[in-house]
């Protein structure tokens, strides 16, 4: 059974939008699934102590190339992406090397991928002529409107489709990462560096490596973005405010958890929808304003984030051992 | 030597000025208590705002508004201490700076409640004063002078007083410190209260040049962090130097382009700076 249920969820997701089309809520589906790629591609890397606060500018490198790209040279986005992908990859080494390299850890290394955030805002911003600087920007429309050459669809169930098919591949990373001998590596750096090169761990690549896949999948989330609502503007896919987001939706879902990211957008975003709905206009700034007394309370009381939290409850009192387990026969 | 450029550069040193007292809260913050307020420059957007409705609206003198201004951050600052910090400062370094970008969501949604999005200002023009051909604005100059001024203050606190030394002596060693009869969670208290403070006094002297708006932290609390690090986390002198290198880099990079490039280049600065000297500009080389 327990091997079955991930395989009939996900035929479950993937029959869904045929069955259920009304669109709202499979646009909020679509949304849900983008940032769930997004925070797992954060906490790939974040659960092992390397608090980025510079995501949001790797999601902006992500979105912004592809979209200048295709707008400018006319590269289709199944170029651009991947071209998205290596810029925002190359960004990652630029920043971490130097980093990982004079051992910059802790509180250092979450300050100066918060630079990182600053300064990729701040050079969208400046680069106004080309990228319309804060008013955004918006990749131009193929002739048809769809088109699978410029990876432009009108039919929602299609982005349904295709975030789904990201979504289950960066859980597939997930357990990849899981599985391998670059976590025990990343668990024992992230316990002690000293420690860890000792026996043998080459502390500085192996931080690069996680710190480029996560950079690398980030960007891919961004152009992702960028493609599905055709509009894009730093305050939307990049800066410090989403870097902060990333981070906050991950650790009230459950930052050592595979699922823990995707719970965490799944609130998050509804909480925000269910508050603009319920106020309109006058909600500005209410979702925030829960948010951060969520997040507060939730490092102080429940670190572990929701599905953590659950999970750990869950293993201790289930399945219900029988009182004289003890003396029972294995 | 170019008038504009001298311009620019004595306008570098007037904003370095306003930075270091940034830096030094910060700093003092994390010399200290070992933790990094995220949300530090949310309550200088506190401060600014408490100082445009004692002052516009309340109509209270500048020097009564900019007083209770800073002693009222210097409270916000003891709270969020008590109320956040205190119950993490057994937890993961990251988990105190998650928690404190917490708060910089709840208050930047606060202010956009309770106050809307629309730019304020005090409604005050201070008069521009003109020599050898530059213009200089007395606002800056104010704030430039009561930023030294403040810096003074606390380091003759910090230098000449029991409680000063006591606050030094626990940023050097903060397991020791309890066991010589040092109540570490007083100072804890006082030094965040000083911290706010000295949010509180950035406060007054920003809002004299800028337009304040919920989202005015974002201008100055990256800044602020990369000046703190680039100076080394705790090291006051080295964030005091630090801020006005990157206040000259600003300045000069707006003289040339946008006011954006020169945030551009000083971000830049920062992570060349942090292949050379990763410890800190003024860092000891151990």
């Amino acid at each position: 059974m327990r091997r079955l249920l991930p395989w009939l969820a996900g035929a479950a997701l993937v029959g869904l939008p045929f069955v259920y089309t009304s669109p709202y809520p499979l646009h909020i589906m679509i949304i849900i699934l983008i940032w769930s790629f997004a925070y797992t591609s954060w906490s790939v890397m974040g659960r092992f102590g390397l608090t980025s606060f510079g995501h949001g500018g790797f999601m902006g490198v992500g979105a912004y190339v592809t979209a200048l790209l295709w707008n400018k040279a006319g590269v289709s986005p199944w170029l651009g992406i991947p071209l998205a992908l290596v810029a925002s990859a190359a960004l990652a080494v630029l920043v971490a090397y130097p980093c990982f390299r004079f051992r910059i850890t802790g509180h250092y290394f979450s300050l100066v991928t918060l630079a990182l955030s600053g300064i990729v805002l701040q050079v969208i911003t400046a680069t106004r002529d080309h990228t319309g600087g804060s008013l955004g920007y918006t990749p131009e429309r193929y002739q048809g409107g769809s088109s699978l050459f410029a990876l432009q669809f009108g039919s929602k169930t299609t982005w349904y489709l295709i975030a789904l098919a990201v979504w289950a591949g960066g859980l597939w990373v997930w357990y990849r990462v899981d599985r391998s001998m670059l976590r025990y590596a990343l668990e024992a750096i992230s316990e002690d560096e000293d420690a860890a090169a000792a026996t043998g761990v080459h502390v500085t690549a192996e931080k690069l490596k996680i710190t480029v896949l996560s950079a690398a999948m980030t960007a891919v989330a961004g152009a992702l973005y960028c493609q599905y609502q055709m509009f894009i503007s730093p305050d939307t896919v990049s800066g410090i405010s989403i870097s902060l987001q990333m981070v906050f939706a991950v650790v009230v879902g459950g930052i050592y958890v595979s699922l823990g990211p995707t719970v965490g957008a799944v609130i998050t975003i509804l909480l925000a929808e269910v508050l603009r709905i319920s106020f309109g206009t006058r909600a500005v700034g209410y979702d925030n304003l829960v948010y951060g007394v969520l997040l507060v309370l939730f490092i102080i009381f429940l670190p572990k984030g929701i599905l953590g939290s659950l999970w750990s409850w869950g293993a201790s009192t289930w399945p219900p051992k029988p009182p004289n387990a003890r003396g029972a026969p294995a | 030597m170019d008038i504009f450029l001298l311009e620019a550069l004595i306008n570098g040193v007037l904003l370095g000025g306003v930075l270091a007292l940034l830096s030094l809260g910060l700093n003092l913050i994390f010399g200290v208590i070992d933790v990094v307020w995220i949300c530090y420059a949310e309550l200088i957007m506190l401060g600014m705002y408490g100082m445009y409705f004692l002052f516009s609206v309340y109509h209270a003198p500048l020097v009564l508004a900019a007083v209770v201004c800073i002693a009222l951050v210097g409270v916000l600052g003891v709270l969020l201490h008590l109320l956040v910090i205190a119950p993490l400062l057994g937890a993961a370094p990251i988990n105190q700076l998650l928690a404190t970008g917490g708060v910089l969501f709840f208050l930047q949604s606060a202010a956009t409640v309770l106050f809307g999005i629309e730019f304020k200002n005090l409604g005050l023009r201070l008069p521009v004063l003109k020599a050898a051909g530059m213009f200089i604005s007395y606002s800056r100059l104010l704030a430039f002078a009561a930023a030294l001024i403040g810096m003074v203050l606390v380091y003759l606190f910090l230098s000449r007083t029991y409680t000063g030394a006591a606050i030094r002596a626990i940023a050097q060693d903060r397991q020791i410190m309890p066991l010589m009869g040092v109540d570490s969670r007083r100072i804890y208290v006082i030094t965040s209260a000083i911290g706010g403070g000295l949010a509180g006094l950035a406060a007054c002297l920003l809002v004299l040049q800028y337009d304040v708006h919920p989202f005015v932290g974002l201008t100055f609390g990256p800044i602020t962090f990369l000046i703190c690090v680039l100076g080394g986390l705790g090291n006051f002198g080295g964030g005091f130097v630090a801020a006005f290198v990157f206040a000259e880099i600003i300045s000069l990079g707006g003289l040339y382009s946008d006011l954006e490039w020169g945030y551009v280049l000083a971000f830049a600065f920062f992570i060349v700076m942090m292949f050379v000297r990763p410890q800190g500009l003024m860092a000891r080389r151990s």
